[in-house]
């Protein structure tokens, strides 16, 4: 059980990166129109 | 019925838009039809481009009737336009954002974005699909900015300036610390939950306090992390409360959060006691949900408005001294200049006719639903429609100073002072805070007696277990889901106090000329020979003027050969003649086909009978004698009389205000049984607006569940512009002003009254629904709030009650029906 004492702390780490990864995609702009791509990536073989 | 059969097998879809194509366009042999010449000019616009997978990426369901301008955006290269709307990147191209017209699927991205391969110079086209704005980059040596908006216009997709660039960065900033808040709360909660599902596990097991201890203290880190970045909001929030005066639900959601952080803080180092971190951090994420539905509402509600006011500034055609014309922005005319108005422009100044004469329609200014012919001399207004000859305009007053100008200013002003609604939402709040904090000031009193620590603890367990989550979705969720769905419908609402406006009943003044009916001149009446239709649909066809244009949508359809014209000359103000198929043929007024032709007694008895009934009778001459007189007139839209039985039974009182000529409105009233005394005719657009004013006195702000009567203005004019905004709801119908536009509420996009009885109806569910959102959240916190005050409540059970409530909440919103069709 004491093995909670790592485990716990470093499952919390993970939890901040995944958090970290989120803020940097929101500041570049990652979910600011999360219409268009949908649409878009289904002409890409039509040119 | 073998007329039907008939026509469907003659039906001919239009190439673009699939739409059914009139007889009159169709051409023997050709693989290709259009049902307009927009959609013509699309088509070919598409094929000169190589463009053509367009119309294999597109879905039937999306196809849609082309909107071309056609116009000249000259004033997009002027360097004030330039100044406002451009800017300049490091590499030396040029950017900027323009909202498009008729962007409405997929496909249409597709064809936006293969822009560079169509216009060389232009770098990058980028569509945001949801808010139909373009993202342009280009390179000015090689293309003119103008040049690549005439395109998208040729496309299908006239552009306008996007004025809303500095206020959209800074949205934009807004939009994304809201999400990203949003994110950390949400992973604080997630994770303090996992966390008290340990500890829920030991209070019913038994666990080592070491182990508690280390639990407890994680969460307490997780909850300050929670409660000092995303939930700084609140806490801030409640001090500019405590500063202002005014309550806000921001109050007790932060005096709950910091007392019971510290509270829990305090229980954790001394090992006792009850934390209720997984709670906290739940409310935080909740609320701030709230808060972003909240925001998205508005700034859906903001994007309309926005719109509204970038529209294109106007070109017109100023007569220089050596008599050319050139084409400037309508804001560089100046009193005395000569403004050439070709037939079917808008006149661009209020002035004297000084050359040519014509028709003029009034009805977008006066509400007048029948042409005007002016000549020399002649007073003209901005607004107005030139419909059938080019006449020249001398200005006596421009932009501002013109008639139409000042009722936009007015419409401003009324916009600006209409008194704020007391929303549902923030009554409830308020009276919220007081009820909430006394009750734990009470409880922590009652249990004193058993011990600090008890009543402390109660208290702060009343105040978590209270906190709005639930409150604070009840409102913006019903009015988002409401929005959207309506926006479905086509019904444009620009803010959610509008429904609540509009859930009240009073009394709704609609106007004439283009709501209860089409606003278009029909043929009410005929009588003459069969055999003149396809005569009169020959001669006829090449003339822009209504009168044409309802014979022709009349006779279009009859059967017979096609006759061939070998000359014909329009007269403006009068009619048309020509040579038909070797016949003489004269259509106008009476007066002056009657110059050179013979008439019966039968149709001059008709005039008289026609005229009475303040329509306009037409006659075809043919040989010199009158053969048909045909009954020119706005028809009612079939289905307002229905319409407005309906409105009557969801308890409003229904009257009149139209421009137009008393016996003209009065025979409408009579129609609709809506009572002469309550239509008012031949008002001017400062009389509409008293008398919406005057009606709406009576106009009380009363602070809770307030039963005041709403006064709403229906309408579609410039005429109607000011009393749009003057009225409580403005509603401007589909095919009105861009002014009318702007200064409503609501726009309904869909032809006709229909969903005007939707907007009425569907405003009355969305208030039920808030009502029973509020209804069910503060019953959750009577029975949460109770559980705390006799301390029966554990934190299993109000992390249980939380999101159950709030959740109650959401399924309750998106699952009733407040727009749509009548079940």
């Amino acid at each position: 059980m004491s093995a909670l004492f790592i485990v716990l702390p470093l499952a919390l780490l993970v939890a901040a990166a995944a958090v970290a990864a989120f803020v940097w995609a929101t500041r570049r702009g990652q979910f600011d129109d999360l219409e268009t791509p949908a649409v878009r990536v289904l002409h890409d073989d039509v040119d | 019925m073998p007329l039907s059969a008939e026509r469907a097998i003659d039906r001919v879809e239009c190439t673009h838009c699939g739409l059914d194509v009139p007889i009159a366009l169709r051409v023997e042999g050709s693989a290709e039809a259009f049902c307009c010449a927009a959609c013509r000019t699309v088509h070919a616009a598409i094929h000169a481009g190589g463009l053509e997978a367009f119309y294999r990426l597109r879905a039937d369901d999306e196809r849609r009737q082309a909107v071309v301008s056609g116009r000249s955006y000259l004033p997009f290269d002027e360097p004030a336009f330039h100044a406002r709307h451009v800017t300049e990147a490091a590499d030396g191209t040029r950017r900027a954002r323009l909202y498009l017209e008729g962007v409405h699927c997929g496909a249409c991205v597709w064809l936006v974005e293969r822009l560079p391969q169509v216009l060389d110079g232009v770098c990058v086209a980028r569509l945001d699909l949801r808010r139909q704005v373009v993202e342009l980059a280009w390179r000015p040596e090689r293309v003119a900015l103008s040049r690549i908006a005439a395109t998208l216009d040729g496309l299908g997709y006239p552009a306008h300036p996007w004025a809303e660039e500095r206020r959209d960065a800074l949205r934009r900033h807004e939009q994304r610390t809201q999400l990203i808040r949003i994110g950390v709360a949400g992973a604080c909660a997630g994770n303090a939950m996992l966390i008290a599902f340990a500890l829920y596990g030991g209070a019913l097991e038994g666990m080592d306090p070491l182990y508690r201890s280390f639990f407890r203290g994680l969460s307490a880190g997780l909850t300050l992390v929670a409660l000092l970045w995303p939930g700084r909001v609140f806490l801030r929030g409640a001090l500019s409360s405590v500063r202002t005066g005014v309550l806000h639900m921001d109050l007790p959601v932060a005096i709950a959060l910091t007392a019971g952080t510290a509270w829990g803080i305090a229980n954790t180092v001394r090992g006792v006691g009850e934390v209720y971190f997984e709670s906290m951090t739940a409310v935080i994420f909740l609320l701030l949900v709230g808060r972003w539905v909240q925001s998205r509402q508005q700034r859906t509600a903001q994007d309309a408005v926005s719109l509204l006011f970038s529209l294109t500034p106007a070109t017109a055609l100023r007569r220089a001294a050596d008599g050319a014309d050139e084409e400037v922005a309508v804001e560089s005319l100046a009193i005395g200049d000569r403004v050439r108005v070709r037939a079917g422009d808008e006149v661009p100044v209020d002035g004297v006719l000084v050359d040519g004469a014509s028709d003029l329609d009034l009805s977008l200014l006066t509400g007048e639903s029948a042409p005007i012919a002016v000549a020399v001399g002649d007073a003209v207004h901005a607004g107005t429609r030139n419909l059938s000859a080019p006449i020249v305009v001398e200005a006596r007053a421009t932009g501002a100073r013109t008639r139409a100008g000042q009722l936009m200013q007015q419409v401003e002003r009324f916009a600006r002072e209409r008194p704020p609604l007391v929303r549902l939402a923030d009554r409830v709040a308020h009276n919220f805070v007081i009820v909430v904090i006394a009750l734990a000031l009470a409880t922590a009193a009652m249990w004193w007696p058993v011990g600090a620590d008890t009543a402390i603890e109660r208290a702060i367990t009343l105040l978590i277990v209270t906190c709005p989550c639930a409150l604070g979705l009840a409102t913006p969720l019903a009015l988002l889901a409401a929005i959207g769905r309506a926006a479905e419908r086509g019904i444009l609402i620009k803010g959610g106090e509008v429904l609540e406006r509009l859930s009240r009943p009073g009394r709704l003044w609609i106007d004439k000329t283009g709501t209860l009916t089409r606003g278009e001149l029909r043929l009410t009446d005929w009588r003459g020979d069969a055999e003149l239709g396809p005569l009169i649909v020959a001669l006829e066809r090449e003339v822009r003027h209504p009168v044409a244009r309802a014979l022709v949508a009349h006779f279009g359809d009859a059967h017979g050969a096609p006759a061939a014209v070998e000359r014909s000359h329009a007269e403006p103000g009068c009619g048309v003649e020509g040579l038909v198929d070797g016949r003489s043929v004269r259509i106008g007024h009476p007066q002056w086909v009657g110059e050179r032709s013979s008439a019966p007694r039968w149709a001059r008895r008709m005039t008289a009978a026609i005229e009475g009934r303040a329509r306009s009778p037409i006659w075809v001459a043919v040989d010199g004698r009158v053969r048909g007189v045909a009954s020119m007139g706005d028809t009612l839209r079939p289905e307002a009389h229905d319409a407005l039985g309906r409105l009557r039974r969801l308890g409003w009182e229904i009257s009149i205000l139209s421009g137009d000529r008393r016996a003209v409105v009065d025979a409408i009233a009579r129609d609709l049984d809506v009572g002469v005394e309550r239509a008012q005719s031949e008002a001017t657009p400062e009389e509409k607006v008293a008398q919406v004013r005057r009606s709406g006195s009576a106009r009380a702000r009363r602070p809770i569940f307030g039963r005041d009567r709403s006064i709403v203005m229906v309408g579609d004019g410039v005429n109607d512009a000011a009393a749009l905004a003057a009225a409580d709801v403005g509603v401007a119908v589909h095919g009105g002003a861009p002014a009318s536009l702007s200064a409503a509420d609501v726009f309904l996009r869909r032809e006709g009254l229909e969903p005007l009885i939707e907007l009425v109806a569907g405003s009355r569910r969305v208030v039920d629904v808030i009502r029973r959102n509020v209804g069910i959240s503060i019953g959750y916190n009577v029975v949460a709030g109770t559980l705390a005050i006799a301390g029966l409540i554990d934190p299993m059970i109000a992390a249980i009650l939380m999101p159950f409530s709030s959740l109650t909440v959401v399924a309750c919103s998106y699952r009733s029906r407040t727009f749509g069709e009548e079940r």
